[in-house]
């Protein structure tokens, strides 16, 4: 395809180059040409965040960024949680002791969206991560388990 | 999606030109969260996507005592609901800002993107007329101003001719004793678009009221200034019956149609329910200030 633009990023902390067409969406982007299949398609309209990242510290929905938009900025997405890809991030480790998934399609876009909640916010009240989470949609656990995940992983965090 | 060209200008004078030679083929983008949807679904297709979140004109936000407010039309959502100036000077557009869509949506979601999107739900674009907020437009033959009331022309359809952008909101300083409020009507709590939407702003001085400007979202093709409404309140203390036929003169400018979020009458009757509590919030928080 003609009209290709060259893109340079942060992923998970090391610099990528790729590229791609203007129309293909961040989430295109991670899926499609670079791999990272973390992020989720789900609705493409914002409104179930399955493709939750991070981008320059504020979680988003990749299939409303533009591939080009992330030039020289610094993406987040589910696979650099775990550190060396192997040990589990607090978040991943209580939602599988809570059983915080059953099909899992939402659960990248929860932990993106719930790491980026704690990365503010340590010390969350429990409206306060219902509120961070409103933005993410799940159609089978149901949200009770996820928020108590949440707030359990943020208490291991602050050494509670 | 139809493919398009990009283009991220780093200044007002290079967007300019871009717009210029792009005329009704461009469209300006800033969080996407509207523009992105209506690209994948066919309802706009521009030729070249102008990403105007790079130009420092528009990632303005600042406040001077004597003139007032500068709102750059690409701030996000989370800086205006973040920022402490914002959230005591000005807590009715705030709020508004703070509504729309989630987490995600606000991280990239802006009040001039709000506006320019078209929509008559638009949750700030009350707020902004009630505050009297005037949209500074910029184009290759100059800068040009229209009031936030007059921006929308129809559903999608704004007062920017091809070529222009909208760089900045003026809000003027809130005068002692003022303040402003916004809320809307959702059947839930979070994430849904305004049934109907009400901004008040109201200025007092003891318990007489000096100035009121009440804005209405999602009851007619457009935004409205509740122009009546406002001015029947001015020179009278607050009272419930002032509040009362103030509602009723905004309930009367209504043209609400039914659709799947609510029917033209239940709108109708928001209209006045709303009115009343939020000029009877932004006085209460005249009196905390």
């Amino acid at each position: 395809m003609a009209n290709k633009v060259l893109v340079e990023t942060t992923l998970n902390g090391e610099t990528v180059e790729f590229l791609c067409e203007p129309r293909q969406s961040l989430l295109e982007v991670l899926r499609d040409v670079l791999g990272f299949t973390g992020a989720k398609e789900g609705c493409l309209t914002g409104d179930c965040g399955a493709c939750s990242v991070i981008m320059d510290g504020r979680v988003a929905c990749a299939c409303l960024v533009l591939g080009p938009e992330v030039q020289g900025k610094k993406i987040e997405t589910v696979e650099g949680m775990a550190k060396d890809g192997e040990n589990l991030h607090p978040l991943q480790q209580k939602f599988l002791e809570h059983a915080a998934l059953q099909c899992g399609i939402c659960t990248p876009g929860f932990l993106v969206a719930a790491k980026a909640l704690l990365d503010r916010n340590p010390k969350p009240t429990e409206h306060e991560v219902r509120f961070a989470l409103a933005g993410n949609l799940c159609r089978c656990t149901g949200y009770d388990k996820i928020v108590h995940a949440v707030m359990d992983a943020a208490a291991v965090m602050q050494g509670r | 999606m139809r493919a398009f060209t990009y283009e991220s200008p780093r200044s007002l004078d290079q967007a300019l030109g871009l717009f210029a030679t792009a005329g009704e083929k461009a469209r300006a983008l800033v969080g996407g969260t509207d523009l992105l949807i209506q690209m994948r679904a066919g309802v706009r297709q521009p030729d070249v996507v102008i990403d105007v979140k790079g130009i420092p004109e528009l990632q303005i936000l600042s406040f001077d005592p004597q003139s007032g407010l500068r709102l750059g039309a690409a701030v996000p959502s989370c800086r205006i609901t973040e920022d402490k100036m914002m959230q005591d000077k000005y807590p009715g557009l705030t709020e508004a800002a703070g509504l729309i869509g989630s987490v995600q949506i606000k991280n990239r979601c802006s009040v001039g993107g709000n506006l320019c999107n078209g929509s008559p739900a638009a949750d700030t674009t009350p707020a902004l007329i009630a505050l009297d907020a005037t949209c500074v437009i910029a184009g290759a033959k100059g800068t040009r101003t229209v009031k936030a009331e007059e921006f929308v022309l129809s559903p999608g359809r704004t007062v920017l001719q091809p070529g222009e952008i909208l760089v900045e909101f003026r809000i003027p300083a809130p005068k002692p004793h003022s303040s402003d409020c916004y809320q809307r009507f959702i059947p839930r709590n979070e994430m849904d678009i305004a049934v109907v939407g009400v901004g008040a702003a109201v200025t007092l001085n003891g318990d007489t009221c000096t100035a009121a400007r009440i804005g209405l979202g999602a009851v007619a093709a457009t935004p409205l200034l509740a122009k009546a409404a406002s001015e029947s309140l001015v020179g009278k203390p607050l009272t419930e019956q002032a509040i009362a036929a103030a509602a009723a003169l905004a309930q009367q400018l209504a043209t609400p149609i039914t659709d799947m979020r609510g029917t033209a009458e239940y709108r109708q009757h928001m209209v006045g329910v709303l009115t009343r509590r939020v000029l009877n919030e932004a006085a209460k928080r005249t009196k905390k200030k």
